[in-house]
């Protein structure tokens, strides 16, 4: 041990992070999940072929090994499933005391704590999630909001006081690959508890936990029709969209896709929810607690591989800090560890699907096309399966197109800005407006800030917060209604 | 500035960055989230072990008790080959040469705490000669407190002066600082304690005596982390980290590894730059690196107690 003080010559400054004591694989056991070799549709509490007895593979982005074979439905299939609907909520669930009813939610809720390890492992598996992610957030916060809108079944009276509320009836849900699990929750707990049944379709790509969740269900007792779990891809979202006797839809996904669903149900009395893209501005002030603000920016845009619609892309520094900011991502994406999603030391999973990774490639080049310098981290990622490091941009302009457009992938766009008036102007020159961030130590600019800015979800000092019981949703083009909180009930009821 | 020729003129210390209560204890959470198996547990374990200050700070000290701990740092569990030694020991000045003489030329470093350890309620003179007494009885490190009351009150300089009086004093001896965070109170202050101890000439910086609660905690251990790591980029010195006390077990104290690791890197990784001053820590330790090379725990009396 030398006593002597190392003074380094500022060119060497530089932390290494690639250390000689690294982390020894610690990967989660697949053989704790069940996946069965075909999956068909779970029409009116029981598994049914698809009429056009079509299945598509499901694979694991990680590996591209398939998984599983999962069965197509067909516009006859999906009018079944809307018959099963409707019936059990003629004849079952919406007379049923309320009370009855939050008990099913809440046995479903307590499953799913039971299943959460076999569950959170296929989610890694079908969705290229890390572990770490499916375990402690996904199926945890999927259980909680069963519990949390059980809770509510028999007390819709305090939520609308002085009111009386009815059930839609038949609501339609369409769910997105990013979350499947959670996505569900999200969409089934509200409306069975309000009492309306659900008709819902997962993601192509990610169709395996929601089936998981139908197996739940069969096994909850919950009546038959319920809960219907059809499977398939656009042309089965389109069926549902359009089949004339669905009250509500309920669709979290792409923008493009909502502007669809919106023509297609002009001039009918369906309503709807929509959860669409976003392109979030976190904003850094030079007074904020930058280790911890870093911290937020890369939780804030690097979880879930940035497949997250309210993922913090635009990141706006004020000039004053913006060196000491960059440098100390830099360094923070040297120690994020890209690889095996079953690892439970992983960090970053894999891209989604193929189609997807060729979407962030398109946006890496014309990154840099435009001038922007693009830095990524150093890691080693596997040969096989769907895979982007960890990407920042710098240097980038407002008007540059990987400011403007959603990439929903782990790429950062970091811009700089000098006053307060500045920084909310760029930050609400989007035609986005689902979440943003604020980093200051000062409460009222916090306050100042989030009432200035047009976005669904405001968070200060912390970003990518879910609780069951605060309401999610956009402005703008990242759609219109609220999930979660009381004001996820008022989705799914008439007051009358 | 001693020892500093690089240095930038001196920051406002009223001025140093804020910290987020919030965020700090997530992502200090978020480190014990790592799994740490096979060879890297084997391997991190004993660098833990080879990072421990065994340390023994109690009034009823004495030669005996000294001489005998000073062997258990040499020979931490000789039933099991390919063992590290203990980085340091760490006694009251009036062990110093007790501890030199037992432990040779072992290479084991003695460290002495100075400076009216724990409370440093004395005078800057008497802090000055403690610590020269602890340096001319051989000490090779002097774990200094600042004076919390003093700090408490706004009085930066006061703090900065005694620091840099106390490392002039240490000549050779490698100085670490001891802020007490336990007393500090908010995260804020542990960054702006950290800050002034390094500018005034800390090559280490320690959480704490281990006489009062709270002690190390990852949470104040991370603050400290991050300040090394902002002064290391301005003025491209080195400072060295030591929590201490609270750290009993293996498990913990591999986490406190995989934050070094992920803040710091690879160069802090040793005890030259990072240590645990803990006393029941070693023998955690050993029992998890027998379990790891037999399959099976044994009972704790098969680990010498010292």
């Amino acid at each position: 041990m030398a006593t002597k003080k190392k003074i380094a010559k500022s060119n060497t400054i530089k932390l290494k992070f690639d250390t000689s004591w690294s982390y020894a694989p610690a990967p989660e056991s697949k053989s704790a999940a069940t996946i069965n070799k075909q999956y068909d549709l779970f029409i009116n509490g029981e598994w049914q072929k698809p009429s056009g007895n079509k299945y598509f593979d499901t694979i694991n982005p990680a590996t591209e090994e398939k998984l599983s074979e999962i069965a197509e439905a067909s516009t006859a299939d999906v009018d079944k499933a809307v018959k099963a609907a409707r019936a059990a909520y003629e004849k079952v669930w919406k007379k049923m005391p309320a009370k009855e009813r939050a008990k099913y939610i809440f046995r479903i809720a307590r499953m799913i704590q039971e299943k959460a390890r076999e569950l959170a492992i296929i989610e890694s598996l079908d969705g290229g999630k890390p572990i770490r992610e499916s375990r402690d957030f996904d199926v945890p916060t999927a259980a909680n909001h069963f519990f949390y809108y059980a809770g509510w079944a028999d007390k819709l009276e305090y939520a609308f006081p002085n009111r009386t509320t009815e059930p839609l009836g038949v609501a339609g849900q369409i769910i997105p690959w990013n979350f499947p699990l959670l996505m569900a929750a999200w969409k089934i707990a509200p409306a069975i508890a309000t009492g309306n049944t659900v008709v819902l379709k997962p993601a192509e790509t990610t169709s395996l936990t929601a089936l998981k969740l139908a197996e739940i269900i069969q096994e909850s007792g919950l009546p038959p029709g319920v809960v219907n779990i059809i499977t398939g891809a656009g042309a089965t979202g389109a069926a549902i969209v359009n089949h004339p006797d669905i009250n509500k839809i309920a669709f979290t996904g792409s923008t493009d896709v909502g502007k669809i669903i919106q023509r297609a149900i002009a001039g009918t009395n369906k309503k709807a929810t929509l959860e669409l893209g976003g392109k979030a501005a976190n904003i850094i002030f030079e007074d904020a607690p930058i280790d911890q603000a870093v911290e937020g920016v890369i939780n804030g845009i690097y979880f879930n591989q940035g497949h997250v619609c309210c993922a913090g892309s635009r990141l706006y520094v004020q000039e004053s800090v913006a060196k000491e900011v960059i440098r100390k991502l830099k360094d923070r994406l040297e120690s994020l560890i890209v690889g095996d999603p079953l690892d439970k030391n992983t960090d970053i999973g894999a891209i989604n699907s193929k189609g997807q990774l060729e979407t962030i490639h398109k946006y890496l080049d014309i990154g840099k096309k435009e001038g922007a310098e693009m830095y990524q981290s150093s890691c080693p990622v596997p040969n096989k399966g769907f895979w982007c490091r960890p990407t920042m941009f710098t240097n980038v302009a407002q008007s540059n197109r990987i400011a403007q457009e959603e990439i929903f992938g782990p790429v950062l766009s970091v811009l700089t800005f000098r006053t307060d008036d500045e920084v909310i102007e760029k930050a609400n020159n989007s035609p986005y407006g689902l979440s943003a961030g604020v980093w200051t130590d000062k409460g009222s600019k916090i306050f100042n800030m989030t009432r200035r800015m047009r976005a669904g979800v405001v968070w200060a000092n912390t970003f990518n917060k879910f609780d069951p019981s605060s309401p999610f949703g956009g402005y703008k083009e990242s759609g219109f209604g609220r999930e979660g909180g009381l004001h996820g009930l008022s989705a799914y009821v008439n007051v009358v | 500035m001693p020892g500093l020729k690089s240095i930038v003129t001196l920051p406002d210390f009223s001025l140093s960055p804020r910290i987020d209560q919030v965020g700090v204890e997530e992502r200090a959470s978020r480190f014990t989230k790592r799994s740490i198996k096979k060879e890297s547990k084997m391997n991190g374990l004993k660098l833990v072990l080879n990072m421990i200050d065994l340390t023994t700070l109690e009034g009823k000290d004495t030669d005996g008790k000294v001489k005998q701990l000073c062997y258990k740092a040499m020979h931490p569990h000789d039933a099991l080959p390919g063992v590290p030694t203990v980085a340091a020991v760490c006694v009251y000045p009036s062990m110093v040469k007790v501890a030199k003489k037992a432990l040779g030329d072992s290479g084991i470093k003695v460290a002495s705490v100075s400076t009216a350890f724990p409370s440093g309620q004395a005078p800057k003179d008497v802090k000055i000669r403690d610590t020269k007494f602890a340096v001319s009885e051989g000490a090779d490190e002097i774990d200094m407190v600042i004076s919390r009351g003093k700090f408490h009150a706004g009085e930066y300089n006061f703090v900065f002066d005694e620091i840099a009086a106390i490392k002039e004093a240490c000549g050779d001896a490698r100085l670490k600082v001891i802020l007490e965070t336990g007393e500090l109170g908010t995260f804020d202050k542990v960054r702006r304690a950290s800050d002034i101890a390094m500018h005034a000439g800390a090559d280490f910086i320690k959480t704490s005596t281990g006489k009062i609660q709270p002690a190390a905690t990852m949470p104040v251990t991370l603050v400290m982390l991050e300040a090394i790591r902002d002064f290391y980029y301005k003025t491209g010195k080195m400072i060295g980290m030591k929590p201490a006390g609270g750290i009993s077990k293996s498990k913990l104290a591999l986490h406190y590894l995989v934050m070094v690791k992920e803040v710091l890197g690879e160069d802090w990784l040793s005890n030259e730059w990072f240590r645990f001053g803990a006393s029941s820590l070693a023998n955690d330790v050993l029992m998890q690196m027998v379990k790891e090379k037999t399959g099976s725990y044994q009972a704790a009396n098969y680990f010498s107690v010292d």
